[in-house]
């Protein structure tokens, strides 16, 4: 029997992923597939609302949270492959639904975070595997992301999944803790420090001679690769789910 | 703020002045922290000096934290008697000016800066005398005390080494700790040969950048001001209520000097700053200087209760300040940041600081504190306060290490929130910012909108279809701001929704 077996998980795509990376939330639907699990796409999602809570817009985010829980209620596993997006949504929903005045939201919500699942986590504290059957003969060097580590609290799950990938070399990043500087939209309200933070990520990614970035956020990838990118470093970013994805036979999807 | 960096830039003696004239510019008058962040990150000297420093204290602080087996039950405890401290603080700030008063010292209440230097003047010129002491104090900092001083003919004296590094330097400090952290040795060098001639004993014509003849400059130069002030000047770090007892932890005993050789101490100490006990005061001991300096136990530790006949001054005043505290305690989410013990853990883990210092910060809290602490204090009128809550990429580096258990990041929000708010209240017709989240909330209140804008990304991808990256952008607001420096991917013709959709369809 997969692991998977009899579960159905609603993917949360993230409006990001959906709009600018659909390949991250593909790899996700091949590997929780492959692990025997139903995967349902809601198509009514949207977004988290944290650009929208974090930039101080607290009224204008009340309706993605409605949206969030409207869409995900009837699910017992809601996933999505973003420590940030996730961790928002558990975070923040709640005090999105008190700032609403909505006791009705508020309960709803609390009671929805608790399905609320990164994918790396789901991986690991849900199926219970770490060895995902993934193949990836490659140099890579992790950063973990802030909200990763200290709102979605996903701890070493993303690298107990790396570890068991077969071909890998993972290559420690430099002073991996520190934020890569992206910040939402701290990346262009403080633009100058935002970059200043992001090409000494860059420039750290780099010195370990890795061909692929890994991270479980594709925002803060898209920040640090752009600076990558326009350095011509040769380094890619790569989120962690497409890494999971790949194996030996090659993409099933 | 710029730093000097030219010696060919010393200044002349300004002989209308008692004390080093400071930095001209008001803090509210400083421009928002994106703009006045600008000099500072284009100095490498600086950023080297902080990143040298913020790293290694940082290390220090871990490590002494991981030596503690219990040092999360000792936050939540510091965290929940700074939080009585807060519900009951009328009951504990008489109860504290009760058992002063009865120890001996006279009390004073300063509802505002103003009214607290009118306090320290007042006292001092009573005194008959033209010049204090100084410990090292946020407090007196936060009231502006030297320049109001100056303006009634008295010399305040800074006696914190860093902090006559600075006062010498006719600058302002960067750090609530270390306030000379974005100075190096040769750079305090030239300050004291250049300054300390023209205030007191001057510095060795032939002294070296080497920190102990640094030290001994300094030392020599303040022992004369030691011996014949007759009034120091201190702020607290704590005072415990049910016995009326002051308490200052420091590195150098030069706050110890202040504290015993004037006749006449004056202390300036914020609202928040009271324990309830001194079995709590023992939470605090042990936490602060591990969070602070990286330190097991602070080098001096100066507590007293009242006049001792005989031992030290024998006239003691406390200055109990508001200046916005009540305020603060009123909003149930920011009265959080009220808990702060200033250990400076926060701005030495703070990526944002480690790059940009403290000046940036536009108030003498700077970091990830001052970014909660200030505009809740000031307001949220002025350019530089209203951007102080965006100061932050929201890492939470800070949450993590914050001895008291601030959630400094969710406060940022919170304050954020409240810049959003003032703003609508201000100006009534939307700015293009409002208009853009506006539009942003709308779109993602459902699937099919979001699913329709994405119609936009699709054309760009699909006309673009050979380019991976955009370079920059030369329009001017967040698309530049973001492509200045970065490529941002191109989008794909194809979302992840009409993949999936596509997928169904060939089921």
């Amino acid at each position: 029997m997969a692991p998977g077996d009899g579960k159905t998980v609603a993917l949360f795509a993230t409006c990001i992923n959906d709009t600018m990376f659909p390949s991250t939330p593909k790899a996700v639907v091949q590997v929780l597939e492959r692990l025997g699990c139903k995967v349902v796409f809601p198509k009514s999602q949207s977004c988290c609302g944290q650009m929208l809570t974090n930039t101080g817009y607290y009224d204008e985010a009340i309706p993605s949270v409605r949206n969030y829980v409207k869409t995900f209620d009837e699910y017992d596993y809601i996933v999505g492959p973003s420590g940030s997006c996730i961790g928002a949504v558990r975070h923040q929903h709640p005090m999105i639904a008190r700032h609403a005045k909505d006791e009705g939201l508020e309960t709803a919500t609390e009671d929805i975070v608790q399905r609320t699942y990164d994918f790396s986590e789901f991986l690991v504290d849900v199926l219970g595997v770490e060895d995902v059957g993934a193949y990836f003969p490659h140099r890579v060097t992790f950063h973990p992301t802030c909200h990763s580590m200290r709102i979605a609290k996903v701890g070493d799950k993303p690298q107990r999944l790396l570890r068991a990938v077969r071909g890998i070399t993972l290559l420690e990043l430099p002073q991996a803790d520190q934020c890569c500087g992206f910040g939402g939209t701290f990346s262009v309200k403080n633009p100058d420090v935002s970059v200043a933070m992001g090409t000494d990520k860059a420039r750290n990614a780099a010195s370990t001679g890795a061909e692929y970035l890994v991270a479980g956020d594709n925002a803060c990838l898209m920040h640090i690769g752009g600076i990558l990118n326009r350095g011509n470093t040769g380094v890619q970013r790569i989120h962690l789910a497409e890494i999971l994805a790949n194996t030996e036979e090659g993409a099933t999807l | 703020m710029t730093i000097d960096q030219s010696r060919s830039t010393r200044r002349e003696v300004d002989r209308n002045r008692l004390t080093p004239a400071p930095p001209t510019e008001s803090y509210l008058g400083m421009p928002a922290f994106p703009k006045g962040v600008k000099s500072e990150l284009g100095n490498q000297q600086l950023r080297r000096n902080l990143r040298h420093a913020t790293t290694t204290i940082r290390g220090k602080r871990a490590m002494r934290q991981a030596e503690v087996h219990n040092w999360q039950e000792m936050r939540t405890a510091a965290e929940q008697i700074k939080n009585r401290v807060g519900r009951h603080l009328d009951h504990y700030l008489i109860q504290a000016e009760e058992k002063m008063t009865a120890a001996g010292i006279t009390v004073h209440w300063a509802r505002d800066a103003e009214e607290a230097n009118r306090i320290v003047v007042d006292i001092t010129k009573s005194k008959n005398t033209d010049e204090v002491v100084k410990i090292k104090s946020m407090a007196t900092q936060e009231t502006d005390l030297n320049e109001a001083l100056e303006e009634a003919g008295i010399a305040a004296w800074e006696t914190d080494l860093a902090e006559l590094i600075v006062q010498m330097g006719h600058d302002k400090p960067s750090h609530i700790l270390v306030p000379a952290i974005h100075r190096n040795r040769s750079e305090v060098r030239e300050i004291f040969l250049d300054e300390m001639g023209n205030w007191g004993a001057p510095a060795p014509a032939d002294i070296s950048d080497d920190p102990p003849e640094l030290a001994n400059a300094a030392r020599l130069h303040l022992r004369e001001k030691f011996l014949r002030a007759e009034v120091g000047i201190s702020g607290g770090n704590f005072i415990v209520a049910d016995t009326g007892s002051l308490v200052i932890v420091e590195s150098e005993g030069n706050g110890r000097m202040c504290l015993t050789l004037p006749e006449t101490l004056i202390s300036v100490v914020g609202i928040e700053k009271l324990v309830p006990t001194f079995d709590d005061l023992e939470v605090f001991l042990r936490l602060l200087p591990r969070s602070s300096t990286g330190e097991r136990m602070n080098p001096y530790t100066s507590i007293w209760t009242g006049v001792t006949e005989g031992d030290g001054p024998q006239d003691l005043h406390v200055v109990l300040l508001d200046n916005g505290r009540t305020k603060v305690l009123e909003d149930p989410v920011g009265r959080e940041a009220l808990r702060c013990i200033r250990c400076s853990a926060c701005m030495n883990v703070c990526p944002v600081y480690e790059r940009v210092g403290g000046h940036a910060y536009g108030s003498v809290y700077p970091g990830p504190i001052g970014s909660i602490l200030t505009p809740q204090l000031r307001g949220v009128s002025s350019p530089i306060d209203q951007s102080l809550p965006f100061a932050s990429s929201l890492c939470g580096a800070c949450d993590e290490v914050c001895p008291v258990k601030i959630p400094i990041s969710d406060i940022l929000v919170h304050m954020r929130h409240k810049v959003v708010e003032y703003k609508k209240g201000k100006r009534p017709i939307p700015t293009g910012e409002r208009v853009l989240f506006k539009g942003l909330g709308w779109m993602m209140a459902k699937g099919n909108r979001l699913a329709g804008a994405q119609t936009f990304t699709k054309t760009a991808g699909k006309l673009f279809k050979r380019k991976q990256y955009i370079g920059p952008i030369p329009i001017p607001g967040y698309a530049a701001n973001w492509t200045n420096a970065r490529d941002i991917p191109m989008p794909p013709a194809q979302t992840f929704r009409d993949w999936w959709a596509e997928r169904e369809d060939t089921k």
